[in-house]
């Protein structure tokens, strides 16, 4: 197995609903979304953001459109109008989840 | 069919975008969102210091701008922009269409505002709990400022139906912009959850303005055609609830299924129930094709019932903040940036100050991405040109959060050499104005709809 940079085989945006992220992560080629299905789990994504995301992740899947759509919660330091963050509303969490590196065939 | 555009995304989006939205290309309705949830919180400042104000004063600005273009196109205008103060927002544009001696119908959806009807909620047992955090409203009672209810599009297609050429309401759901000329035009009924849900996935598709033609798009950026003069989504609305995303000939940005689809995943939760007042819409069963070029078609949308509830939003004050920031440069930046946090945060603690939460920044550095980033790598860390030190502090005692915002400047001169103050100045202290997500049983709110100049 070979190891890809989540970015070579997926695109992504990311926006925020009060102290949760949403990131929405669709596939590049419809040959790419099983593989995204099979290794960028709620518990890889939660991993990823360890340390951001303090609560838990969930993960739904639209396979309609070749996306998976992530909930982080507790991830945005009380949220938009609270937060201290140069992020308040998440908007570059996508592409932190495009760092992601996973297993390929 | 016909054609509903968006030339508004939020209040601060292009000023420009609704007149090349009337002026570039066909449409019927356009439909403009104004509202954010921290801009009730502003309009409601600005009215405690003037009571006729309240309301997104842009647009009245752009309807005294394009009247004549609405009248000889009939286009009919759909905007959330009456804020807290619907009524004061339609006064204002019929005062501006007299001094044009323009003759226009100008309709208002309220009823959305329940702050003061808060108190006798609680007392009835209607406890507005926190949807995140499952927290009684009690909690916070004191410091609330404002709440009001999401409609949906049922009472804006009213307003049409009464001949209003343009509708202003207070707060909407924001895709009911879109939704409400359809049901409008095709008689759609309550129940029809189908074609209702297709409309919210076509109001979602637009409600962010050009984030859907090609904005903040990820694949293939560079190559996306003339940014500058980015067109605005339009859709084109068939009875059977399909219909398509695109933008005027001629206008720059791309509509195709990699940015529609970027666009549907913005800010939704599970996608199998999104709910609206109108109906549950569920964003699994869309179909995507790319029609032509810059046009993307929709169809295979189901939904299910709505809820019996209406979303509220309460705004609530929680303390104050303030962030303050310095640039350090080459050699050693970010060794230099966090040598000054270490020193600020010892003086902070000097001078026995106390926070809720101070938190660190290094732009430059890893600021967005932070851990998922990782720290530079230590070959280059020592090489970057420069790195923004930013620290922020929120506390419910106004005069920490103030004495704080002194603490930045005197560190360009006490400090770690090689900084800059960016030209800042001293940091401003902010209130926070956070948010109560609730719900409320419908039957306890009623829209109220109303046309002026008056039907009889």
């Amino acid at each position: 197995m070979a190891k890809r940079k989540l970015i070579d085989l997926a695109h992504a945006r990311s926006g925020d609903k009060g102290d949760l992220v949403n990131i929405g992560l669709i596939a590049l080629k419809p040959e790419n979304y099983p593989v995204l299905v099979r290794e960028v789990t709620a518990d890889r994504v939660k991993q990823h953001f360890a340390g951001v995301c303090k609560g838990p992740v969930e993960r739904f899947e639209l396979p309609n459109l070749g996306a998976l759509n992530f909930l982080l919660h507790e991830a945005l330091d009380g949220g938009g109008t609270v937060a201290l963050k140069a992020d308040p509303q998440g908007k570059t969490y996508s592409t932190a989840l495009l760092r992601m590196e996973i297993d390929v065939d | 069919m016909i054609r509903i555009a968006n030339g508004q995304g939020f209040w601060g989006d292009s000023l420009q975008a609704p007149v090349e939205q009337i002026r570039r290309g066909p449409i019927d309705y356009l439909t403009l969102d104004y509202l954010a949830e921290v801009t009730m919180s502003i309009l409601q400042k600005q009215r405690a210091r003037d009571p006729q104000a309240g309301y997104a004063r842009d647009f009245v600005e752009l309807i005294a701008r394009v009247l004549p273009d609405l009248k000889d196109r009939r286009i009919r205008v759909i905007a959330n922009a009456g804020g807290i103060n619907p009524v004061g927002c339609r006064d204002a544009v019929l005062e501006a269409a007299a001094r044009q001696n323009i003759r226009v119908k100008v309709a208002t959806v309220t009823g959305d505002d329940i702050t003061d009807r808060l108190d006798q909620f609680l007392k009835r047992g209607i406890e507005l709990k926190n949807m995140d955090t499952d927290e009684p409203l009690a909690a916070v009672r004191a410091q609330v400022e404002r709440a009001n209810v999401y409609f949906g599009a049922f009472p804006v297609a009213q307003a049409l139906g009464k001949g209003a050429e343009i509708v202003i309401t207070g707060r909407v759901a924001d895709a009911a912009l879109t939704l409400a000329p359809m049901i409008h035009e095709f008689g759609w009924k309550e129940t029809d959850w189908d074609k209702l849900s297709a409309g919210v996935i076509a109001g979602h598709a637009i409600e962010c303005g050009a984030q859907v033609t090609g904005g903040n798009c990820q694949v293939d950026w560079e190559t996306i055609p003339n940014l500058a003069d980015i067109g605005y989504p339009i859709v084109e609305a068939e009875p059977d609830g399909t219909f398509c995303v695109t933008k005027h000939a001629g206008t720059g940005g791309r509509v195709t299924v990699a940015s529609v689809k970027e666009q549907l995943l913005y800010e939704i939760g599970d996608p199998t129930q999104y709910i609206t007042p109108d109906c549950v819409a569920d964003f699994t069963t869309v179909q995507l094709d790319q029609a032509g070029a810059d046009r993307v078609r929709f169809t295979g949308i189901r939904g299910r019932p709505a809820t019996n509830y209406y979303k509220v939003s309460a705004s609530y004050t929680a303390g104050y903040k303030a962030i303050g920031s310095l640039v350090y440069t080459w050699p050693n930046a970010y060794k230099k940036a966090r040598a000054a946090d270490q020193i600020l945060r010892q003086r902070l603690g000097l001078l026995g100050l106390r926070f809720d939460a101070v938190r660190t920044e290094f732009l430059g550095a890893n600021a967005c991405h932070g851990i998922p980033a990782g720290e530079p790598a230590p070959e280059i860390e020592p090489h970057l040109p420069e790195v923004v030190l930013r620290v922020g502090v929120r506390s419910e005692n106004r005069a920490a959060v103030e004495r704080f915002t002194r603490e930045i400047a005197p560190l360009v001169l006490n400090g770690p050499p090689g900084v800059s103050g960016l030209g800042l100045g001293r940091p401003r202290v902010e209130e926070i104005v956070a948010f109560w997500p609730a719900l409320i049983p419908k039957s306890e709110v009623r829209p109220e709809v109303a046309i002026w100049p008056s039907e009889s």
